[in-house]
């Protein structure tokens, strides 16, 4: 980075330490932190939509959707996290390739699964092991955002379910004695109405998103976490810059950054609950309806 | 037309030619001086010099990714990458899921490893080891209490803060952390445990086994594989006859 850096073992000081926290490694350190926002940021919006879609297939009047629905909030809802990402990340992939395989590689003739080997045409791979390592970063990457919205998906689908529900009747009952279609209920009473209900839950599962995202080492991706357990880990002089066990004051790093971004979450969330309670028939609009007068 | 038609062909066929010669080389970057991360965020050590040179001699374009140590065989049989070259011993409950190459580092005896001035049980105490080693495997039949941890550098650490009793591990990886630490920590044992370390692959990819196995065996005879072990290991190191 620096041009003095050019032989770390006769510097000292604050040059030693300028030179140490710009090495590629830290750099790469630096850069995982968007990383984690980046999947943060795509992973909410995918995770709310599929929840959105969940919740309205569990409340539909046409019960084999209904059941998908709810089969869906069940069943990704009881099965760990850890197994979840283990067994369907690979699964995922494996499928990936073998759909791959069956079109790209129709004269293929040996097997694909021998033993314990899972082997497909070169054409086939995803991505293809010529492809340059962003590639492979980006297809891992892509796969921890599909994983984690499936997840928090089941999750945000029960809260929104709930959520659905909490809205008023009478309300309901109001807008089709209006004459509103069952769809237009939905789309302009109970929607608009129903994240203030859901809010809590929500930001529930968001602060639970943040902390989840080490798993994303599971995955491949090289996270924060990942980072800072391998530049804190002692060195010897097979590096450049040796060191004690410095894991505690990185992890203390990652401690800072996980609280400081929650607490602006948790700043967010409250003003959010206040612009949603206007106009509700909630303890919180009324104060607001109070304030006003 | 149907020149058009034969020159895609063997375009196709030449580019599926290109696609097999890229090889991709996993390690796990943590076990210094084998493999390890370098400074600058890429693969160094004995492994990624010695996988290159295979590599070269072997005509193959290699590239190089890190998995950690707990799944490296699981992605190994699922395609992610095309070998293992991460100072993994030969043993003959590895051989039945992957195949090896012939050995490219002699057995390296394993080593315990303890703070100094403390009275250590070997037989009957704490001791720390990565888990899925072959010293994990020996100390749980040794009758000691086996505390597994899932990266090299924090059996070291459980040591240090007093979690564990001693650490087992490959004396090479051991003996710079010992002459590093001001005296903190001393070698207490050797035992002979392992059987060489060798690259493995998937059991269907003979062919790839068959060149890295050749490459290997040019560098034994030209003496270029010991001097590399001596560069890495030191020049006390076990090298090849």
């Amino acid at each position: 980075m620096f041009s003095f850096c050019a032989d770390p073992s006769t510097l000292e000081g604050t040059a030693w330490l300028a030179c140490y926290l710009t090495t590629g490694k830290h750099l790469a350190f630096y850069a995982s932190f968007g990383t984690v926002l980046l999947l943060l940021a795509v992973t909410a919006p995918c995770a709310l939509a599929l929840g959105f879609l969940g919740a309205m297939a569990a409340r539909s009047h046409f019960p084999p959707l209904s059941w998908l629905g709810k089969a869906y909030i069940a069943v990704v809802r009881g099965v760990p996290d850890i197994a979840f990402f283990l067994f369907f990340v690979i699964a995922l992939d494996q499928a990936i390739e073998w759909i791959r395989h069956k079109t790209l590689c129709p004269d293929w003739t040996e097997p694909i699964r021998r033993g314990n080997d899972f082997v497909v045409c070169p054409a086939a791979k995803m991505p293809l092991s010529t492809s340059p390592q962003w590639v492979h970063e980006a297809y891992g990457f892509s796969l921890a955002v599909v994983t984690f919205s499936i997840v928090f998906g089941a999750f945000a689908a029960n809260v929104l379910y709930g959520a659905m529900r909490s809205v008023p009747w009478a309300q309901l009952e109001t807008a089709e004695a209006y004459g509103m279609t069952r769809r237009q209920v939905f789309w302009r009473i109970l929607v608009p109405q129903m994240w203030i209900y859901a809010l809590p839950g929500l930001s529930n599962l968001w602060m639970i998103l943040i902390k989840a995202t080490p798993l994303l080492f599971l995955l491949g991706v090289e996270d924060i976490v990942y980072w800072a357990k391998e530049l804190g880990g002692s060195k010897t002089s097979a590096y450049a810059y040796p060191h004690p066990d410095w894991r505690l004051y990185y992890f203390l790093a990652l401690l800072v950054f996980y609280l400081g971004f929650t607490r602006l979450s948790e700043i967010v969330f409250e003003r959010l609950t206040i612009r949603l309670s206007h106009g509700q028939a909630t303890l919180g609009g009324e104060a607001l309806r109070k304030a006003a007068t | 037309m149907k020149k058009l038609i034969i020159a895609t062909a063997a375009l196709a066929l030449s580019a599926g030619m290109a696609l097999a010669d890229t090889v991709r080389m996993g390690t796990e970057g943590a076990y210094p001086p084998y493999n390890f991360i370098n400074d600058s965020g890429e693969v160094d050590g004995f492994e990624r010099e010695l996988g290159d040179e295979l590599c070269r001699r072997a005509g193959l374009e290699c590239t190089w990714v890190t998995n950690e140590w707990d799944s490296i065989i699981p992605n190994l049989v699922s395609g992610n990458y095309d070998t293992i070259i991460a100072g993994m011993s030969i043993t003959p409950e590895r051989d039945e899921v992957i195949d090896f190459t012939q050995a490219y580092l002699p057995p390296d005896p394993s080593a315990y490893m303890a703070l100094a001035g403390a009275d250590v049980d070997l037989e009957h105490g704490v001791i720390a080891a990565q888990t899925g080693t072959i010293q994990a495997n020996y100390v749980a039949q040794s009758g000691a209490t086996l505390v597994e941890f899932a990266t090299p550098d924090e059996t070291i650490a459980a040591v240090r803060n007093g979690e564990a009793d001693a650490v087992l591990a490959d004396g090479s990886y051991l003996e710079p952390i010992a002459a590093e630490s001001n005296g903190e920590f001393v070698i207490l044992k050797e035992v002979p445990i392992g059987g060489g370390v060798g690259m493995g692959l998937r059991e269907s990819d003979q062919e790839l086994r068959a060149k890295f196995d050749k490459a290997i065996s040019e560098m034994k005879a030209d003496g270029s594989l010991n001097a590399l072990i001596k560069k890495w290991f030191g020049d006390d190191a076990q090298t090849w006859e």
